[in-house]
């Protein structure tokens, strides 16, 4: 059974501006964001079966509300964030508490070092990606590779829409692929071409990725997605997956969809 | 060509996710190059690689621009500490444990700063001045008490040798002297060079004299005319010598003997032994051999045409020397000093059977600077090949032959280039 961890957006809005998604300008309509994670909760919770851990939300913390970044857990053992950003730096303290709350071991990273959870740490059992150059540090995963006993194979993310890896890279329970290649340096598509076979890789168009088509939650064979993305929708149900497309066109106006909005726990 | 270099290392699962490839394409795309110095592979998927990469570029700037492009990719610069140093504890003496300088580049950390270290030359130590963040060598005898000496091998690194642009004998030199080689092609490309050196020698660019360093058998086997014109069209800028070069050259002026030896008749004249002793006498008497040459007493010849053309010219002075000439330097710590202090500047030597003045000033110049040493004894190229530059090359061969083959190839290549 799949728990993962959430935390309502009471305070979430657009307070400041760290990527090429946020503008001040363009305000979060409070109450349709609290409808809409709503409904990603009862989507997660009915149609997907998943567990929910609900955290408190802190005001004056907009970004809380996007728990893929509260660090990466494994094993009983949880590393939290190394925010790159100061505005959200204030957030580490609460995902580790919260983390300690739980009974995790919980290691830290050194001060200074730059990892943004399962943000930019994500992967198959055997093998994890970390994306690094937008917001993590690539020095950070030969620490966690000894860590978690995992092999990390860090990639560049070479375009700043596409800050974090979760936004442009999803591996399914199947072992495919849901990824957008031009948000990687030919480096790294080579070597995700070299590791997962053609017919295991899903491209969603264009238009979809920059929708964060990418961005999904996936749970045994269903995948929560946000809505807007009908033809990656179709790729998925063609290879076996059960798509669940759900509005959170709120979340994008930071920079968030439907996986940044939770975090995989064990 | 001196290279400015800098250790990165780079861990964690650097082969399978090509980071170490992509780092060391960075490096070959800005125009760098880059020694992979230590490589440890994990044996398994999830232990990680570690890599030792030297990074090398032609210059200080470009070096730190291909550092900076690489850092986000996890090649962390290493650690290194300051160079150690030590008063001198008196004059003239170094402190123990002093590091000795070889003939190759080398850079000195001070306070977190590789710092080139300046006038290189083999067996000297290394004076740092911490505060200008300056570093040079220093011969044994000319240190002072109280000096910041380099001591032990710490925060000392020496660059290997690029191998030369120019694909030439020089180039591709591996430290072996042959007698059996065709020394046409090495003459040849010997002879290119002095031409490009010449032309940077006339537009005033630095790093373009070229230094022949003789002995009086260039004389007596009947290269002196080769020789004055090779000084005379501007092929040669700086001339070492002993006494007996300049005596024997101005003997054949004078008497048209070299050791008594008469050049025209072919066979020793009556009393020609003591030509050269009268020749220096003459000259001590008039002053110098450049007043000589001005007065008009001596006309032809190798000294008369560094007069002519203003070559710079330092004689040291043997034991056995006769006279000596004026002008030859008798204490030998001075003479060396003499020598080092018309080193910078040299692009090319030329050492001429003379294993005394050829050993001497191979001592003297840095490993950067391409040599030719030229004897009829193999011990001699031997020696200096043994010295380990790329950029040595030993020609078994009579002096007076390399010299006129050396003119006649410029002869040629000269005219053809400045047409």
């Amino acid at each position: 059974m799949s728990r993962l961890l959430v935390c309502p957006p009471d305070y979430f809005k657009i307070e400041y501006e760290i990527n090429p998604w946020m503008r001040r300008s363009n305000a979060v309509n409070s109450d349709e964001a609290i409808r809409q994670w709503h409904h990603l909760m009862q989507v997660l919770e009915q149609d997907v079966g998943a567990i929910l851990e609900r955290m408190k939300p802190v005001p004056g913390l907009p970004d809380l509300v996007f728990t893929a970044n509260a660090g990466i857990v494994a094993g009983g053992k949880a590393v939290p964030s190394r925010f790159r950003y100061v505005e959200r730096q204030k957030e580490e303290v609460y995902f580790a508490d919260w983390f300690r709350a739980q009974g995790y071991e919980v290691v830290t990273l050194d001060p200074g070092s730059f990892f943004e959870g399962a943000g930019d740490l994500l992967g198959f059992p055997d093998i994890w990606f970390g994306g690094y150059r937008q917001r993590s540090d690539i020095r950070v995963y030969s620490t966690l590779s000894d860590w978690f006993h995992r092999e990390i194979i860090p990639l560049e993310l070479v375009d700043n829409r596409f800050y974090h890896l979760d936004t442009c890279l999803c591996p399914l329970s199947g072992g495919d692929l849901l990824y957008f290649p031009p948000a990687f340096d030919r480096y790294g598509q080579e070597v995700l071409a070299e590791r997962i076979a053609p017919a295991r890789r899903l491209v969603p168009p264009e238009a979809e990725a920059l929708r964060f088509a990418c961005n999904a939650v996936c749970v045994g064979k269903h995948l929560v997605l946000p809505a807007g993305c009908p033809e990656t929708a179709f790729l998925l149900a063609s290879r076996g997956y059960l798509p669940h497309p759900v509005p959170l066109d709120e979340f994008m106006k930071s920079g968030g969809s439907a996986k940044c909005l939770t975090l995989a726990l064990d | 060509m001196l290279h400015d270099q800098e250790t990165v290392l780079l861990q964690g699962h650097i082969i399978d996710s090509l980071i170490l490839a992509k780092v060391l394409d960075t490096i070959l795309m800005m125009g760098g190059t880059f020694d992979l110095q230590d490589m440890q592979i994990g044996k398994t998927r999830e232990e990680p690689s570690r890599a030792r990469v030297m990074v090398q570029a032609s210059s200080a700037k470009l070096l730190s621009e291909i550092l900076h492009a690489i850092q986000p990719h996890g090649a962390s610069v290493e650690n290194e500490r300051d160079c150690r140093l030590a008063a001198a504890p008196a004059e003239g003496i170094f402190p123990e444990e002093f590091y000795a300088t070889t003939h190759l580049p080398t850079q000195v950390r001070v306070r977190d700063q590789w710092v080139e270290v300046e006038g290189i030359e083999m067996d000297l130590g290394i004076l740092v001045y911490p505060v200008r963040l300056t570093a040079r060598t220093v011969p044994m005898g000319e240190v002072k008490q109280g000096d910041q000496v380099v001591i032990g091998r710490e925060g000392v690194r020496v660059i290997p040798l690029q191998r030369p642009r120019n694909r030439d004998v020089f180039s591709f030199m591996e430290s072996q002297v042959s007698s059996e080689r065709p020394h046409g092609r090495v003459i040849g490309d010997i002879a290119k060079r002095l031409v490009q050196l010449r032309i940077g020698f006339r537009e005033g660019k630095a790093g373009n004299k070229v230094l022949l360093a003789g002995g009086p058998a260039i004389v007596h086997a009947g290269g002196r005319e080769a020789l004055a014109w090779l000084i005379d069209e501007e092929f040669i800028h700086v001339l070492f010598c002993g006494n007996a070069l300049p005596a024997h050259d101005m003997e054949v002026d004078l008497y048209g003997t070299s050791l008594g030896y008469g050049h025209a008749a072919g066979r020793v004249v009556p009393h020609g032994h003591e030509h050269h002793l009268r020749t220096i006498n003459r000259i001590r008497a008039i002053g110098s051999f450049e007043a000589a040459v001005k007065s008009g007493v001596i006309k032809t010849g190798i000294m008369a045409a560094c007069v002519r053309r203003g070559v710079q010219v330092v004689m040291a002075g043997t034991i056995r020397d006769d006279g000596p000439l004026p002008g030859v330097i008798t204490d030998s710590l001075e003479a060396q000093a003499a020598m080092r202090e018309a080193i910078p500047g040299i692009g090319m030597a030329l050492l001429v059977a003379s294993t005394l003045h050829a050993v001497a000033t191979g001592n003297l110049l840095p490993a950067t600077i391409p040599s030719v040493c030229v004897d009829v004894n193999p011990a001699v190229p031997t020696k200096l090949a043994d010295r380990g530059s790329f950029q040595a090359v030993g020609l078994v061969m009579d002096a007076a032959s390399f010299l006129r083959e050396l003119a006649r190839e410029l002869a040629g290549c000269s005219t053809m280039r400045e047409r």
